[in-house]
């Protein structure tokens, strides 16, 4: 009997180093005549730059240089994802404004000096004079005839359009027939702007070495791969003298997929001045110029038959891109939000149109979940609307239109094909944890004395693991999608696997050290994973979409794979017997039938690495390289409940419990596995519930502190209630899916319709995100106010 | 402004070190006294990432000029193990998998061992109401206050052992 890591909590290998300060982030980093970089930035939302005057900061201690965007001659920084058949505009975005400014925050010039305090205090006397222009900030506003345009070539601010169908004349049908004879539900959503706050801000370090020519970046990036891809085109320097590392990397959430221009202006001015440039962001230029998630307003709406069949969901959105368009941005209110209407339910008519408007604000791209969430979230809230107006259980409305269990693809209108699912199956754990009927039972005591108590249920699929390169093409991601990776054992016996993904606080060092000690039968102790520096590792396109375990996990696997086969032909050979012949289990090749005659893979390792005596076409070493390009998406699943009670009197809503029932398919490691549902978990209830970013009418952004941006703290939340179903990937080699953003994709709907469903007697039935208790209590108000109970 | 030596009993030892008097302990701690595992979220006193003890007691190092903590005890996540023993939180931080990213790990480290010192005993309102100044984006905190309990329980048993 083999005995398995894989499937344990095995304490994470990262720890050690985390837990004793005994490791380093971007912006530990301090190289011999290291200079600092400061970026100048517009105070203005919109306007005309009408001087720059550097003269009394060049004068100033310590400064060393400053330059302005007439004096930086880099290329725009380029948006990577052109989605096709949607008009889309990408107006230019210089690194530093030259002319016009169009968002709070937007460079215009930098300062580097011999410390950080000297080039702060410089920064302060670049004098700028402006003329400010009108801006725009709310993208339903922005598209109107008159409103103030953020970029002359962008008409309307339209930057793209762009629509998913099922067929529109079946779609039109469906709504038509339902507004004869069935019912048809309608809302609009605000999916407020929100602020990823990875806890480590940007950070990059660059070192230009001017003899070998060759720039190395140090940098906050998710993807190391993609931003040297970036720099390079950016600074002329070509790949293979350009090194980027992802060091320690604290939290990214996607702000750290864009290479953004203060990147670039670093490694620029390392280049230019032949010494160590460092760059690193305040808190406020991260709230301020780091890309911001979500900011869609919505008109979605939903058919249905009287006994509660669905036939239809369409939506219009308005996606908020802010004020240039970020690397990917794009790809999320289309590719990522459009395609994913169907949920988990059996829907025969889905349309989304997305339009991508440009806005006086910071620009938006990839926040956890990115897209998904969005879609979750109008699905689940119509899905409750409809309930409500049938007057039937929501749970029960769920169940009659949830895709019935299938293992091996299953095809939804909208053009994906799912990978496998058991989407009831989850429902029927959560219910039966939750005590759904009970607590209706519960709630409708409370009801009679007056009580807000309320119950919200999501049921939902995802789609990660980003994906088939020719999908990425075919959807005008201006990159591949695979991932590859090298497992070396050294004829020592230790094994180094070195992949391309680059995660930053996913924990697979641990996890995917597990995969290998499953197939190669090594501790786990003697198994180095090495990621986040484009030198030391191959190409692979980096760690985001939940993609870095079901994709850059399959392609070490794969690669751990061809290692044991060569291993074993070694092995046959040195125990002169037929490769057929040779059983392995935990390490060990053995002759069948006489398990005493073995070679352990440490064995193999070294005699095919001497290569005294190899069989016949046998290479020496022990090493393989695989790229991996999935088939198809990854489709985790579950079901997620939350109660709450509101006090009336405050409008304060109590998270009483949260439940989550996940199926990412067999876990590698349960610990890790909770903390990515925990943690997500709590982003998707900083949505629901305190986050949000507000900019007055002039863009000046008011949430520009921790303290006026609230996120979660340790205070909010029960005991989470976790369980989970095991539903293989069809298509993974050890079945594994993403699940590093199921808890923000299924958390926000879940106590959203929680609140809703306690506010139910009052008759609320909106209120915007975020649920505060000043505005739950002004809804309770004005609903008393209305005569509601 | 003029640099001018100062002295620091940090995690046990004390340095000599020449910096402004206008920098905050953060700053000489982590430029000077490279001691890299106190973080920096904010710098305006909102995140906990730099939260050291000083004379036991949990501070924001963005917060306190570095001139001001010359004559006190100042430990930073560096000098939480005893040699090569770690303390019993940062154990239980590695068993509960409490860090993820690891970047808010040092601050929530700090302000969890503080308590710790004081209340070996807490209560689950206690430990969230001890760390509601640290921001974590990650773990959401869950397993971060499981880390505490455990910690707890762990020096309860060995000092009642006592
Ligand atoms: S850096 Fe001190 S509280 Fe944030
Ligand atoms: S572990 Fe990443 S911020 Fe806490």
């Amino acid at each position: 009997m083999t005995t398995r890591i894989f499937g344990s909590g095995i304490k994470r290998r990262e720890d050690p180093r985390l837990i004793t300060g005994q490791t380093r982030y971007t912006d530990d980093f301090q190289l011999p005549g290291m200079v600092y970089m400061v970026v100048v930035r517009s105070p203005h939302a919109h306007a005309r730059i009408t001087s720059i005057d550097i003269s009394a900061a060049k004068a100033s201690p310590g400064v060393v240089a400053v330059f302005t965007g007439q004096d930086v001659p880099l290329p725009g920084v380029p948006c990577a994802w052109l989605v096709p058949g949607s008009d889309l505009k990408t107006p230019a975005h210089p690194v530093l404004a030259k002319d016009t400014v169009r968002y709070v925050g937007d460079g215009v010039a930098i300062v580097i000096a011999t410390n950080r305090y000297l080039a702060q205090d410089a920064a302060d006397l670049v004098q700028v004079s402006y003329d400010v222009l009108p801006a725009v900030v709310n993208p339903e506003d922005a598209t109107k005839d008159g409103a103030p345009l953020v970029h002359d070539d962008v008409p309307n601010n339209i930057a793209f359009r762009w629509v998913a169908s099922s067929g529109d004349e079946g779609v039109d049908n469906a709504f038509n027939e339902a507004a004869a004879s069935g019912v048809v539900v309608q809302e609009r959503i605000v999916q407020q702007r929100l602020l990823p706050t990875a806890m480590e801000p940007r950070s990059a370090v660059a070192q230009w070495d001017q003899f070998a020519e060759e720039l190395t970046v140090y940098s906050t990036s998710q993807n190391p791969h993609i931003a040297r891809f970036i720099l390079s085109a950016l600074t002329g320097v070509p790949e293979h003298k350009l090194r980027v590392i992802a060091p320690e990397v604290g939290g990214g959430f996607g702000s750290k997929i864009p290479v953004y221009p203060d990147e670039a202006l670093t490694a620029w001015a390392s280049m230019k001045l032949g010494v160590p440039v460092k760059w690193t962001e305040t808190r406020s230029e991260n709230y301020q110029v780091t890309i911001h998630g979500r900011d869609h307003i919505e008109y979605v709406e939903m058919a249905a038959t009287n006994e509660g069949k669905i036939t239809g969901i369409r939506g219009k959105v308005y996606a908020g891109m802010g004020a240039y368009l970020s690397t990917a941005a794009p790809g999320i209110p289309t590719i990522l939000h459009g395609l994913m209407y169907s949920g988990a339910y059996t829907i025969p008519n889905i349309r989304c149109e997305s339009i991508g408007v440009m806005t006086n604000t910071a620009p938006v791209d990839a926040y956890r979940g990115a897209g998904r969430p969005e879609a979750t979230f109008l699905v689940e809230r119509l899905v409750d609307r409809l309930a409500a107006k049938l007057n039937m259980d929501p749970v029960e409305l769920r169940r009659k239109n949830l895709i019935p269990p299938f293992e091996n693809g299953h095809n939804v209108a909208i053009g994906l094909t799912y990978d496998s699912g058991n989407y009831e199956g989850a429902l029927n754990k959560l219910l039966s944890i939750v005590d759904y009927d009970g607590f209706r039972r519960e709630q409708a005591a409370a009801r009679q004395q007056g009580r807000l108590l309320g119950i919200g249920v999501t049921t939902y699929s995802e789609i990660c693991g980003l994906g088939p390169s020719q999908v990425a093409g075919a959807v005008g991601f201006q990159g591949g999608l695979w991932e590859s990776a090298i497992v070396r054992v050294s004829p020592a016996g230790k094994v180094q696997a070195m992949i391309g993904a680059s995660p930053h606080g996913q924990g697979e060092e641990t996890t995917f050290a597990q995969i290998i000690s499953d197939e190669l039968g090594f501790p786990v102790e003697d198994i180095e994973i090495v990621h986040g520096d484009t030198d030391r590792t191959p190409m692979g396109w980096g760690s985001y979409g939940s993609r870095t375990t079901p994709v850059s996990g399959a392609a070490l696997v794969l690669a751990a794979r061809k290692v044991k086969e060569k291993a074993r032909a070694m092995a046959a050979h040195l125990l002169e017997a037929s490769v057929d012949d040779i059983d392995y289990a935990d390490g060990k090749f053995m002759v069948r039938g006489s398990p005493d005659k073995f070679k352990t893979i440490q064995d193999a390792t070294l005699m095919a690495t001497l290569a005294w005596n190899l069989p016949a076409g046998m290479d020496p070493g022990m090493e393989a390289s695989q790229f991996y390009d999935p088939p198809n998406f990854a489709y985790p699943f579950g079901a997620h409940a939350a109660i709450v009670e509101i006090d009336p009197e405050t409008g304060t809503v109590a998270l009483q419990r949260y439940v989550a029932v996940d199926d990412c398919g067999p876990q590698i490691n349960p610990m890790i596995v909770e903390g990515q549902i925990h943690g997500g978990i709590v982003q998707g209830v900083g949505q629901a519930l305190c986050e949000g970013v507000v900019y007055d009418e002039n863009g000046q952004l008011l949430t520009g502190t921790m303290m006026d941006y609230a996120m979660p703290r340790a205070d909010m939340f029960p005991t989470f209630e976790l369980d989970s179903t095991v539903t293989p990937s069809p298509h993974h080699p050890i079945g594994v899916k993403g699940i590093g953003e199921t808890g923000t994709i299924a958390s926000t709907p879940t106590i959203y319709n929680a609140v809703m469903d306690a506010l139910r007697p009052l008759g609320i039935e909106q209120i915007e995100m975020p649920l505060t208790a000043p505005r739950v209590w002004k809804a309770i108000q004005d609903a008393r106010a209305k005569g509601g109970a | 402004m003029e640099k001018q030596l100062m002295t620091f009993h940090v995690n046990g030892e004390t340095q000599e070190v020449a910096a402004s008097p206008t920098h905050t302990l953060l700053e000489v701690l982590r430029e000077e006294l490279d001691l890299t595992g106190v973080k920096h979220g904010c710098e305006l006193g909102q995140c906990g990432a730099c939260t050291v003890l000083v004379d036991g007691s949990p501070m924001l190092s963005c917060l306190m000029l570095a001139i001001e903590a010359q004559e006190c005890e100042i430990t930073t996540v560096e000098g939480l193990a005893q040699g090569n023993t770690l303390h019993p939180l940062q154990q239980a931080f590695a068993e509960r998998g409490a860090a993820q990213c690891g970047y808010c790990t040092p601050g929530f480290l700090l302000s969890g061992a503080a308590l710790l010192a004081e209340n070996t005993h807490p209560t689950r309102d206690e430990i969230q109401v001890a760390l509601a100044g640290n921001l974590c984006r990650c773990t959401g905190y869950t397993k971060i206050i499981e880390a505490v309990e455990l910690a707890a329980e762990r020096m309860r048993s060995v000092s009642e052992a006592h």
